[in-house]
């Protein structure tokens, strides 16, 4: 499995695609915070929210369909919220009973609910937005230059690189094992305790595999003059445009906000 | 696979995340325990992303101090091991399977400050990358996974492997109670910030994760004792060096602060009635209990005080405290005895 096959799309050149880094990064962690901050049911600032993001898209000239698609991953994650249909007070409005008892789903809750799935879909859109137009070196860097430690930064970078080797090499022991295990449908044979003794043993070994590579690329690092202070490469500083761009995003931001407080 | 399986597997495939079938990677998720954002408050979220960012600053500082130039390649790649690792399945029963979440073998592999960074650093690139959790929900789910996950599978691990001696069994099973147990705590931890969120109450939210979660979490157990046979087996330099230098001390004081919190949030726990007491009332045989001839504190609250709330605290505090005692008397009872053995 490739590096690029995360950043698939990360190679356009949109306006969105070029915007450096640190901006992007800023503005996704700001709506996110705003979105969160959007009192339940101000249906008209959500819609103020996505508008934003739509025009997001479209300066990013990726398809709408893959954006919304992808969003889609936050809806599973809604039905967690399912029981605040029927348990927050307020008028009834649908009336449902399940086995002996009758519950009813209240307009409240409904309204709760349905923000709550609102609100994880906006976000998560955003994410996607952010993923989608950034590769994840700029990413890190930018994340540096918003001062993150240098530890951690180096450590998510050499995982980010490792982590398509070592998923090739558990997608190989899978492949592995579903060929040598003369699988019946679905259960793959001998008992639950074999089956996780066998998995478990997988996860030894790649833990294992992972810990010598390690000392390989310490060797390696030690060869090319690692003396164990992480340094990473200087930023040119933000030009007054990209400056402008974050306080201006900022301020929507805020404004939005304030007005979906206060009259939404 | 049988139809529905491959049905199912397709379905979370589309759905689960978006990087799917591109390039191979399939990643279901394993421990439906990373919170999306819109799911917290946002004081809730907050709070926990400092709980967060405070713990991770303190491992960040454990590991400079103690850990040689080797940590920087040690640790990323164990974050992609860990990260690959979670790929890794059985399937229990037809239609699940059990997954692996990794902070009890990072922790007995690694020791617990790296742990929580390794740890960290993938919650977060699952959020940032697989939209597999939120971003503003990020704080929140490092403090489960990274923080609780790896500091209760520290404590389990260790304690489990004392209590075993030099017995054969003391590694498998301990390596199993880490792993159970940082799963089962770790979505306590997520319930509980769901109920305090308000996004679900707290008597659906706890009973609900937790019941999952024990089930999920001997999955996670049985997987990480059967890694640390094979670690043990091959290289087991590798799992010695992590013991904690004390004898412990810092479990049994966290373990008696949180029992003290607890008491003190006694107030906030349910006035229902509990399983047999509502049973009871149903069929109507609740008048039949008669009460016991010695009543020192009865119902849990404390006689001769007026405020129930603070009567109720200090029973649980009392009790705290003696039952803390009576365990120091069992094991210093059980020290004399083994020492005197050897004489």
């Amino acid at each position: 499995m490739h590096v690029d096959s995360m950043d698939s799309y990360c190679a356009r050149a949109s306006w969105l695609h070029r915007l450096d880094a640190r901006i992007k990064l800023i503005l996704t962690l700001a709506f996110v915070l705003t979105v969160s901050l959007t009192p339940t049911g101000s249906w008209p600032t959500y819609v103020f929210l996505y508008s934003l993001l739509l025009a997001a898209t479209v300066a990013s000239e990726l398809s709408l369909g893959l954006v919304l698609r992808r969003g889609l991953v936050a809806l599973l994650f809604v039905m967690a919220a399912l029981p605040l249909l029927v348990t927050t007070a307020g008028r009834a409005v649908l009336p449902i009973s399940v086995g002996r008892w009758s519950l009813a789903v209240t307009a409240s809750g409904l309204e709760r609910f349905l923000s709550i799935a609102v609100k994880s879909w906006l976000s998560v859109q955003a994410a996607v937005l952010l993923t989608a137009t950034t590769r994840m070196p700029d990413l890190l860097v930018a994340m540096r230059a918003l001062k993150l430690p240098r530890l951690l930064i180096a450590t998510v970078s050499l995982m980010w690189r490792y982590l398509f080797v070592l998923a090739d090499e558990t997608m190989r022991m899978l492949r592995a094992r579903t060929s040598r295990s003369a699988a019946l449908d679905g259960r793959g044979g001998g008992s639950l305790f074999w089956r996780a003794s066998v998995t478990g043993a997988m996860a030894g070994t790649l833990f294992l595999r992972g810990y010598e590579r390690s000392e390989r690329i310490y060797n390696a690092m030690l060869a090319r003059g690692y003396d164990g202070s992480v340094r990473a490469a200087t930023q040119r500083p933000l030009t007054r445009g990209e400056r402008d761009i974050v306080v201006v995003g900022l301020v929507v931001l805020a404004s939005v906000l304030t007005l979906g407080r206060f009259v939404g | 696979m049988s139809n529905w399986e491959g049905l199912s597997h397709a379905i979370k495939g589309t759905l689960t995340k978006g990087v799917a079938v591109r390039g191979g990677l399939y990643r279901p998720a394993p421990v439906p325990m990373h919170i999306p954002d819109g799911f917290l408050s946002t004081p809730v979220a907050l709070v926990l992303w400092l709980v967060a960012v405070v713990g991770i600053a303190y491992a960040l500082y454990r590991v400079r101090r103690e850990m040689d130039e080797r940590k920087v390649p040690l640790m990323g790649v164990m974050a992609a091991a860990i990260f690959a690792g979670q790929m890794l399945n059985f399937s229990v029963t037809g239609g699940t399977s059990g997954h692996l979440l990794g902070a009890a073998l990072a922790v007995i592999v690694l020791g617990p400050w790296a742990a929580v960074l390794v740890l960290a650093c993938v919650v977060g690139t699952q959020a940032l990358l697989f939209q597999d959790g939120g971003l503003l929900a990020l704080g929140a789910n490092t403090t489960n996974m990274a923080l609780i996950g790896v500091i209760v599978a520290y404590a389990a691990y260790h304690t489990v492997r004392k209590l075993a001696g030099v017995k054969p069994w003391g590694l498998p099973v301990s390596g199993f109670v880490a792993g159970w147990l940082s799963i089962v705590i770790a979505a306590l931890g997520c319930a509980l910030e769901l109920a305090l969120s308000g996004t679900s109450p707290a008597n659906v939210a706890v009973p609900a994760m937790g019941s999952i979660h024990i089930l999920i979490g001997v999955g996670e157990g049985l997987i990480t004792a059967a890694a640390l046979a094979l670690l043990y087996a091959s290289r087991s330099d590798l799992l010695t060096g992590q013991a904690p230098a004390t004898g412990g001390r810092g479990v049994w004081v966290a373990g008696l602060l949180i029992a003290v919190v607890l008491a003190v949030l006694s107030p906030l726990a349910s006035t229902h009635p509990d399983g047999l007491e509502w049973v009871a009332e149903q069929k109507g045989f609740l008048d039949a209990a008669r009460s016991a001839p010695i009543r020192v504190i009865p119902d849990y609250v404390f006689p001769g005080i007026p405020n129930e709330a603070v009567a109720t605290i200090l029973a649980g505090i009392l009790g705290v405290a003696v039952v803390f005692a009576a365990a120091w008397l069992v094991g210093a009872s059980g020290r004399r005895r083994s020492s005197e053995r050897h004489l």
